[in-house]
């Protein structure tokens, strides 16, 4: 099974090479509507996501802050190791599907990371990234509202991400809600740092949050080694 | 000359006129001998020494080219001198709690003198401002790059707070080292969390290197204000982008103070 995926994959990834390269321009042709959404999460994150989160840092202590932090990290393990698998990386794949079996069982569903202390360590998949590296293009950029920025492709990849959603098996709706809320409170509460510096960095941040976002996105889907770095092109020192 | 060295042999311990066969030459009846033997000797070494006093220039130029030549025999690879350049810079946040507490003044003169003689920063600014830097004028170049830089290390000072436990680790280079302009790769590791990912552009400068741009996580950050800029610019001219960072610097600093 894992064979006859591998080669369509490895094809794909041949033709994505070029098409992903080419693709360097931003493309932002909704623009205008990108930007009212993100105006809209703007004012929805500061209004509630961002007050929540910054109570949860100050009043939470940071331990047990971490140990919700490595538990959600935990439930991604297996879809991370699908996308592995996916994306023609058998090692790794074993390597995620490893990690959740020994941080689960040995570390109590996945409280602490003793897998990274014995060498295997935590990869970030998704199935945008497995479109990407089957030669998808990233396509427009989106700004979808509530989850913010995102791309042609990865918008489909989001899909895919919540269909396989671990949490979605848990039974009671009240409790698949609560860990829903504690999850989207823990991952805004991380990016915390990100917003300060972003705050103080872009002279636009809607534009830097797109570039910044699309150049990110592409290296991951290259796992930080792009094969042509979006080079700054012309003579030294003259721009283009 | 003749002061130091008894001072030379004294540090070597006591001296011992048994095995010491300088000690034991130099006594009282033969002293006279010593010196009409000596006295040609030392008067040529005078001569020489007087020699080279005047001409002291050229042996210093003499000596540079020969530090040049041996230099250019073994340039330093471009990633050990991302390595030599972190490692220096990581230490001395280690060692300085003033950098880690984000004090600005601390951090630009850190910056200063730890970073910045190791960056094109000219073609850096260049770079992320793009077209319009060619009709900039020299003034409003000045002004952009003093702007652009004041804009990053405000923006990354933050950030080194969260170097204290981490070290570099180089990644493999791509492509040659003996290139014009090369591709460094490195990884900031820690004892907790998933490593960082920081990549170098050099170029190459006489014998040493000096860095052009700088991705952290995959993010170059001459790719990320290039858009910015270009926007700014194309709605409201060079001298509006000055105002821009201007405005955003002002920004940050009263921040800074809350």
């Amino acid at each position: 099974m894992i064979r006859r995926r591998f080669a369509p994959c490895l094809i794909a990834w041949a033709m994505g090479t070029a098409a992903v390269a080419q693709a360097r321009p931003v493309s932002d042709p909704l623009e205008p509507l990108n930007r009212s959404v993100f105006a809209f999460n703007d004012a929805l994150d500061r209004g509630v996501l961002e007050p929540v989160a910054q109570g949860y840092v100050r009043w939470v202590h940071p331990g047990v802050r971490q140990l919700a932090g490595n538990v959600f990290a935990n439930f991604a393990e297996p879809w991370t190791g699908v996308n592995n698998l996916l994306q023609g990386k058998p090692v790794e794949a074993l390597g995620d599907f490893a990690r959740f079996a020994i941080n689960t069982f040995l570390c109590f569903g996945g409280l602490g990371d003793l897998a990274a202390d014995l060498g295997l360590p935590r990869h970030s998949e998704d199935l945008g990234q497995t479109l990407g590296v089957w030669g998808v293009p990233a396509g427009p950029y989106l700004v979808l509202p509530l989850l913010g920025p995102s791309s042609a492709r990865d918008a489909v990849g989001t899909l895919g991400g919540i269909a396989a959603d671990p949490v979605r098996q848990i039974h009671s709706e009240g409790d698949r809600t609560a860990v829903s809320i504690l999850r989207v409170v823990d991952t805004r509460a991380s990016l915390l740092p990100l917003d300060r510096l972003i705050e103080g960095a872009a002279l636009d941040r809607y534009t830097f949050v797109r570039n910044a976002y699309l150049q990110r996105r592409n290296n991951l889907v290259y796992d930080g080694d792009p094969p042509e770095p979006p080079e700054p092109a012309g003579p030294r020192g003259s721009g283009d | 000359m003749t002061v130091t060295r008894p001072n030379r042999l004294n540090r070597r311990g006591p001296v011992d006129p048994e095995t010491n066969p300088m000690v034991i030459s130099i006594n009282h009846s033969e002293a006279p001998l010593l010196a009409a033997a000596l006295g040609p000797l030392i008067s040529a070494i005078r001569a020489l020494s007087r020699w080279c006093a005047n001409h002291a220039v050229l042996a210093v130029i003499f000596a540079l080219l020969g530090g040049f030549g041996a230099h250019a025999a073994a340039q330093t690879p471009p990633d050990k001198f991302i390595e030599a350049v972190s490692n220096k810079a990581l230490d001395r946040i280690k060692k300085d709690p003033t950098i880690q507490s984000g004090d600005t003044e601390r951090v630009l003169r850190f910056v200063d003198e730890e970073i910045m003689p190791h960056v094109n920063f000219e073609r850096m600014t260049a770079l992320a401002v793009g077209r319009a830097w060619r009709q900039a004028t020299a003034a409003q170049q000045r002004e952009l790059i003093e702007q652009f830089r004041l804009l990053l290390v405000r923006t990354y000072s933050g950030a080194l707070a969260q170097a204290v436990d981490k070290s570099i680790r180089l990644r493999p280079l791509r492509g040659d080292p003996k290139a014009a302009e090369v591709l460094v790769r490195s990884e900031l590791v820690g004892s907790r969390g998933d490593p960082i990912q920081i990549d170098y552009r050099l170029e190459r400068v006489g014998e040493a290197w000096k860095i052009y741009d700088v991705n952290v996580l995959g993010i170059w950050i001459v790719q990320t204000y290039r858009d910015q800029f270009g926007q700014e610019v194309s709605a409201r001219g060079v001298d509006g982008l000055i105002a821009g960072l201007k405005d955003r610097n002002a920004k940050a600093a009263s921040g800074a103070k809350r």
